[in-house]
């Protein structure tokens, strides 16, 4: 192969860099998720069932969350919590999971409300206390009906880790970043980083298909 | 209109070791019958033996397992060439199927469409008529099934019955020489099902098109038909003119049959 | 938090300065709205492009669209983003191309966001009743012919509504762009921040944005009714105009929840 277009050693040299930077993009997206999925159901039980005092202004927020970029958030996060809280990767896992908290929200509505009426009928009918029917009934329900959702947005936060690079968190594009800053040679680095992106979320989405075609 | 000079002495519709499986599940075993021109055939039966199926493979929507179908003497779908089972090829489908028009059981109106752009697009769109042309013919067809006055309204704002009373005008739009009719009614409120019959029941006393229809409507059925077929479970049980098989049904299943829904 | 208190006590001094720094910021709101409209529009294109190519007849064409949509989903804007600004011109002749950052940013997010919006394409054309495509066929107008008349122009009243969300998506996603030198609105306000404080400049960037994001939702909205109404399904645009401002809310871009509300012929 033709040595300018593409330089095996500065590959070589690169790609276990990547894959420590690797190391940090996942485990963002494992705990953004988490973060995202248990206050998305949170948010998503508290829109349907909390009087209008709460309901409203939770509202509001989670939609001015959901509709402004998640860049500005983590910057103005790391601004204002870098002098109480040391680590900036904590930082930006909460504000990526609390930015798709609203997503994964909106999800868990979609699914409560496919559940259906019939069944909240049958639990009424059968004097099922309300909590009762939530666990029982409502939400196993919902949550099986919203899995794939769920899993096409771990995919998506898997790839918007990388918006991390404006708070300096050393994830995986940021590392080829700066690998390619130091040695004014950007092609291998930034190009495997994302081919490494493609060879992780190409198979996990093939494999949500299949989740989706299997619930359906 | 498309001609149709073939073989005029042939069999209209001729269905021979027709085989139709989904999987595993073998909906029409060796079937064989044949319709003349003119003729109106109406299937009756027990919901899933296969009768919607005959008018989905005469049209074309679903393709022979085994077997051949020839429509006008031509093969439809497959052809029989020195003992080889020869797919026909879509354009050829095509030229024959346009002579064949279907109205289906839940209408299928294009909705981004006003009635009449509905009744005159695949005039203009596939057999070459000027929309001048297209627009007048189109104009006495709405006439003819009582829809005269609806021409620019959008189909859903029609009731069921005049949405069928559309789309029946648009497949006698295409100058059909076979119309097969796919529970035209089951889809409606009971008290819309006498105008889109009594729609049918003119065309069929006024033009000599030949009819393959699927319905559970007894009573229209013994009106138009010439023949009628009874199937179960993907064969012809028994057949003949429909005051026999009404009133004096020979097999036992067509007699259950019957009486479960007359 | 002495920032919020800050934020109260400084706020007159504050909207002085923003005052004064306003042209800028202006520019930057340009800017980025430059970036979200021709990155939509290519981004448009780009869905309908392949989102139909999915669908074709022959199976080359399938394939070569699915391994776009599947290249440009898998790989993350920001890669594509600092590979348009930093490899690219490293590349030898006859690529080497140094682009204007306008167009790195634009050319990123519409290929970002068109693959995502191909997907949406190709599900609404999907979940068109199959009584239409029957309909075509009953009919035998041509393949070709039924897809752009009958099916597009209804699959079109399916898709807006995640469409609208991508754009959305698109405008959060353009905050990236200062990062290879285009000097958006979130750039402007990281310059007026030092004079202000984070909390004023910050709270008014995110204001701003959802201010931009709301007049795509209602465009988008006012052109999901219109499209609604082609179809014969609810009212039109001028005795509708509440509707205008419903939330974008929870249209699934992807996923299984993205479900037709439209079936069979129906009554009406």
């Amino acid at each position: 192969m033709n040595p300018s277009w593409w330089d095996w050693d500065h590959a070589f040299a690169v790609f276990p860099l990547l894959l420590e930077g690797f190391k940090i993009t996942l485990l963002a997206t494992v705990l953004g998720t988490l973060i995202a999925v248990v206050l998305g159901l949170v948010v998503a039980i508290i829109r349907r069932i909390a009087p209008g005092i709460i309901r409203t202004p939770v509202t509001w927020v989670v939609e001015f969350i959901r509709m402004t970029p998640l860049v500005v958030q983590l910057v103005f996060a790391n601004l204002v919590l870098s002098p109480y809280i040391d680590s900036t990767l904590a930082i930006g896992i909460w504000v990526l999971g609390i930015h798709y908290t609203t997503y994964m929200a909106e999800v868990y509505r979609a699914g409560i409300d496919s559940v259906a009426k019939g069944q909240w009928e049958a639990a009424t009918a059968l004097s099922l206390p309300q909590s009762r029917t939530w666990r029982a009934v409502v939400i196993p329900q919902a949550i099986r009906n919203t899995l794939p959702a769920l899993g096409n947005y771990a995919i998506s936060m898997f790839k918007e880790t990388p918006f991390f690079v404006v708070i300096y968190i050393p994830e995986m594009v940021r590392v080829a970043q700066t690998y390619g800053g130091d040695t004014f040679r950007y092609t291998e680095s930034i190009t495997l980083a994302g081919l490494i992106f493609l060879a992780a979320s190409y198979p996990t989405s093939l494999l949500i298909r299949r989740l989706e075609k299997k619930l359906a | 209109m498309p001609e149709n000079t073939a073989h005029p002495e042939s069999p209209h519709i001729e269905f021979r070791d027709v085989v139709k499986r989904f999987g595993d599940n073998t909906v029409l075993n060796d079937l064989n019958f044949t319709v003349s021109k003119g003729e109106r055939v109406t299937l009756i039966g027990p919901s899933g033996s296969g009768k919607t199926t005959i008018l989905r493979l005469v049209m074309t929507l679903e393709e022979l397992t085994g077997g051949y179908i020839h429509v006008g003497g031509e093969p439809l779908q497959y052809d029989e060439k020195g003992g080889k089972r020869l797919r026909v090829d879509d354009k050829q489908r095509r030229r024959t199927t346009t002579q064949i028009g279907m109205v289906f059981q839940h209408f299928n109106l294009f909705p981004n469409m006003s009635v009449l752009e509905n009744i005159i697009e695949a005039p203009v769109h596939v057999m070459g008529l000027s929309k001048a042309e297209a627009v007048t013919k189109a104009e006495g067809l709405l006439e003819k099934v009582g829809m005269g006055e609806k021409r620019d309204f959008n189909p859903s704002q029609l009731s069921g019955g005049q949405q069928q009373r559309v789309a029946i005008a648009r497949a006698l739009a295409m100058d059909p020489e076979i119309l097969l009719l796919d529970e035209v009614t089951s889809a409606l409120d009971p008290e819309l099902v006498g105008e889109v019959l009594g729609v049918l029941k003119d065309i069929a006393a006024e033009t000599d098109i030949s009819m393959l229809i699927v319905t559970h409507e007894m009573q229209f059925a013994k009106e138009v038909s010439d023949r009628v077929m009874m199937f179960d479970q993907g064969s012809i049980v028994e057949e003949g003119k429909p005051d026999l098989i009404f009133s004096e049904p020979e097999n036992q299943r067509t007699r259950d049959f019957l009486r479960a829904v007359l | 938090m002495d920032g919020v208190i800050g934020f109260f006590e400084q706020l007159g001094p504050n909207l002085q300065i923003l005052g004064e720094r306003m042209p800028l910021i202006v520019e930057g709101i340009w800017v980025t709205a430059q970036a979200t409209a021709l990155g939509g529009l290519l981004a448009l294109a780009i869905s309908i492009v392949f989102g139909v190519a999915q669908v074709a007849k022959y199976s080359v064409v399938r394939i070569i669209a699915r391994i776009f949509v599947e290249f440009f989903r898998g790989t993350s804007l920001v890669v594509q983003l600092f590979w348009l600004a930093f490899v690219l011109p490293q590349l030898p002749y006859p690529f080497g191309w140094q682009l204007a950052p306008l167009a790195i940013g634009v050319l990123a997010l519409g290929l970002n966001y068109g693959a995502y919006g191909a997907e949406v394409v190709r599900g609404s054309i999907g979940s068109v009743p199959k009584g239409q495509y029957e309909a075509i066929s009953a009919l035998s107008l041509s393949p070709v012919r039924g897809m752009f008349r009958i099916i597009i122009p209804q699959a079109w009243a399916l898709m807006i509504p995640s469409l609208s969300n991508l754009w959305i998506q698109l405008l959060k996603g353009s905050a990236i762009v200062s990062t290879v030198l285009l000097y958006d609105l979130y750039f402007r306000i990281e310059q007026v921040r030092d004079q202000t404080g984070t909390w004023f400049a910050f709270l008014f960037a995110l204001l701003a944005y959802y201010l931009i994001a709301w007049v795509i939702v209602i465009l988008m909205n006012a052109l999901e009714v219109r499209a609604k109404h082609k179809i014969g399904r609810g009212p039109a645009l001028s005795k509708s105009w509440g509707t205008l401002f419903r939330s974008p809310g929870s249209v699934i871009t992807e996923g299984s929840l993205f479900r037709a509300p439209i079936s069979g012929g129906g009554k009406a």
